[in-house]
């Protein structure tokens, strides 16, 4: 099982980075997205990997699942859901407003890219 | 306990939604709510900044629950100093937005400013790393919306950029908060420093990661070279009034540093050592030369105040990477006078805009009111730089004289001195193009008398100002002050015991738990 998260998780972070480097607006949130996927899964297994054990600390029970990254999981999906939403409505109106959806500061050489484009 | 602490969280925090649901279409009203409450702030955080001046900690256990199992706030020197400093820039940031109109510009300004400073104060309180993150988060959501207030192409594509930048931040915040639960299973600052001192030697690598990927989310809030790339199009598109209040933003990083790399992570502690002398103080040194350098090849008023950002939070970290009492006391020194001097440069490119077709550095039609919005450029530039008599001089005397030990002081005093010397040159050649040039220059046939800005926004630069000289006058007792706060910082026992040892409402078990 640690090798099928751990794995996972690299994948999700490695192509998390890939999309965020192609520098136009879609792959990048789509980038950021499996980025935050990858943390919520990474923030999970930071309180050990267990299955079938009680969250809750009682008599008698020795294996216990930590409940507290599930508790931090949940506020870090809340709060990149929430910055997903956001970040989508920005670019879209920059995207609407300019005809451009790059990241990137225009340059000299680019500066035309949104008239070729359309 | 008290529960006035938490004040400074809770007021904006109830003011925000009452000004969004109550007042959203009196501007009179969210107006005159969002100064009362700043000023409350202020209030609150004087009491508080007296109160932690003894050296008193005060400890507020959210829900009577104790540490390391709650969420703490903690007020010591430090953070009531840092809470004040953002009530004071508040108020007058608040009173230049109202002054020029930049609030009535597009809507729920005042409810996003409450919610920044929410978030800002709530960073600087908190004692909980994971409480830390969400008050980042607070602070930058409600910052996303500050930053493309009133709209505009270039302003949405740099807020693109910004709210990227950060996110990406928060991503890698996590992935550190992540790494340091799953090596000590807590996440309470002063739970965390006592259990950084148990680890062996040998074991260190998951910790090592956490530091390295905590100091480099810091140093993205911080815009410490080779991170600041979001800060030049952001700070500079931003609204005036905006941008001045993100003077404090890049400030909170280095609150951060300060607090958990002198706490959690002290510089004498084997398992990240290295990371301060042999990371930080190269990347902060470099900061300082590319900001400077930065001031001296923007072609924009607002870019060159931008710069001028990064290259004093540049002097800022080469301070703090030194790691001593005295580098961490002139340190203190110079974060109130470049978040004072940022903001009211920021606030007075924004004047020169009002009255201007755009910022750039070239000879144009004189503004309107130029005279004394000349004068405060004037002022406010040589503070920027570090001449006599401003305390930009004196903050730079004491980074100097604190970095006399260091062993990489030839670097530090050459590019402090010299980033200086270009910075001068920036700010001479800008304000001379600015504000000289213009009168050889006739307004155009067409142009209508441009109205001079608003009493209130010269009240507000001019309160900037006078901070600044106040922070001047008395710099010894500042210096003094932050003296104490560095000295608290670096014996931090009655901090740990504090919170630590305080017993919440679990401690003394009852009958029938």
């Amino acid at each position: 099982m640690e090798m099928l998260v751990a794995s996972a998780i690299g994948v999700m972070t490695a192509g998390g980075i890939y999309l965020v480097l192609r520098l136009r607006t879609f792959p990048v949130i789509m980038g950021i997205s499996l980025l935050t996927y990858a943390v919520n899964v990474f923030l999970f297994t930071s309180g050990r990997l267990t299955t079938g054990a009680p969250p809750i600390l009682r008599d008698g029970v020795a294996i216990y699942a930590d409940p507290l990254p599930q508790a931090l999981v949940l506020t870090a999906i809340v709060i990149s859901f929430g910055m997903t939403a956001v970040v989508v409505m920005i670019g879209l109106g920059a995207f609407l407003g300019s005809d451009d959806d790059h990241v990137d500061d225009p340059t000299d050489e680019n500066e035309d890219r949104a008239g070729d484009a359309s | 306990m008290t529960h006035w602490i938490i004040a400074p969280v809770v007021l904006p925090a109830l003011l925000a939604p009452f000004i969004v649901l109550a007042a959203r279409y009196h501007i009179g009203i969210q107006r005159t709510f969002s100064v009362v409450g700043v000023l409350a702030l202020i209030a609150v955080a004087f009491g508080l900044a007296v109160q932690a001046s003894d050296g008193t900690i005060t400890l507020y256990q959210l829900g009577d629950w104790a540490a390391p199992f709650g969420i703490v706030l903690v007020g010591d020197r430090l953070s009531t100093m840092m809470v004040l400093l953002t009530a004071v820039l508040a108020l007058f940031v608040l009173l230049y937005a109202i002054g020029s109109g930049w609030d009535n510009r597009g809507r729920h300004f005042h409810a996003l400013f409450q919610f920044q400073l929410m978030g800002i104060m709530g960073a600087f309180l908190t004692g909980d790393l994971f409480n830390l993150f969400v008050f980042f988060e607070v602070l930058l959501i409600a910052s996303y919306g500050l930053m493309i207030h009133a709209g505009g192409n270039a302003r949405l594509r740099a807020g693109v950029q910004y709210v990227l930048f950060n996110l990406i931040g928060s991503t890698l915040f996590l992935f550190a908060l992540g790494s340091i639960y799953a090596e000590t299973g807590t996440l309470n600052m002063a739970d965390l420093a006592q259990r950084a001192t148990l680890i062996g030697a040998d074991e260190t690598v998951g910790l090592r990661v956490a530091a390295v990927l905590l100091l480099l989310v810091f140093a993205i809030k911080a815009a410490v070279v080779p991170l600041h790339f979001w800060l030049p199009s952001s700070y500079a598109e931003a609204p005036g009034p905006v941008a001045a209040l993100f003077a404090i933003m890049t400030k909170v990083g280095a609150y951060a540093i300060i607090r958990v790399y002198t706490m959690i992570f002290p510089p004498e502690l084997e398992v990240t050592s290295g990371l301060h002398d042999v990371w930080l103080q190269p990347a902060a040194l470099v900061s300082l030369a590319i900001g400077m350098i930065g001031v001296l090849a923007a072609k924009r008023l607002d870019r060159l105040v931008a710069f001028s950002v990064i290259g004093s939070m540049g002097m800022v970290m080469v301070t703090i990477a030194l790691f001593t009492p005295e580098g961490i006391a002139a340190a203190l020194y110079y974060i109130v006078h470049s978040t004072l001097a940022g903001a009211a440069l920021f606030l007075i490119a924004d004047l020169v805009r009002s009255s201007r077709r755009d910022l750039d550095l070239t000879a144009q039609a004189p503004v309107a009111g130029a005279t004394l919005t000349a004068a405060l450029f004037f002022v406010a530039a040589i503070a920027m730089v570090g001449l006599p008599p401003l305390s930009g001089f004196i903050g730079k005397l004491l980074v100097l004289t604190a970095a006399y030990d260091s062993e990489y002081v030839v670097w530090i005093w050459a590019i402090v001195l010299g980033s200086s010397l270009i910075s001068i040159l920036g700010f001479a050649r800008a304000g001379s193009v600015v504000f000289w040039k213009a009168t050889s220059v006739a307004p155009a046939d067409d142009a209508e008398a441009a109205t001079p800005p608003a009493i209130l926004s010269y009240v507000a630069v001019g309160g900037l100002i006078a901070a600044l000289m106040a922070h001047t006058v008395f710099a010894g007792q500042v210096h003094g002050y932050t003296t104490a706060v560095a000295a608290q910082l670096f014996a931090p026992e009655p901090y740990l015991s504090t919170v630590l040892e305080t017993p919440g409402k679990l401690s003394t078990p009852k009958e029938g738990y």
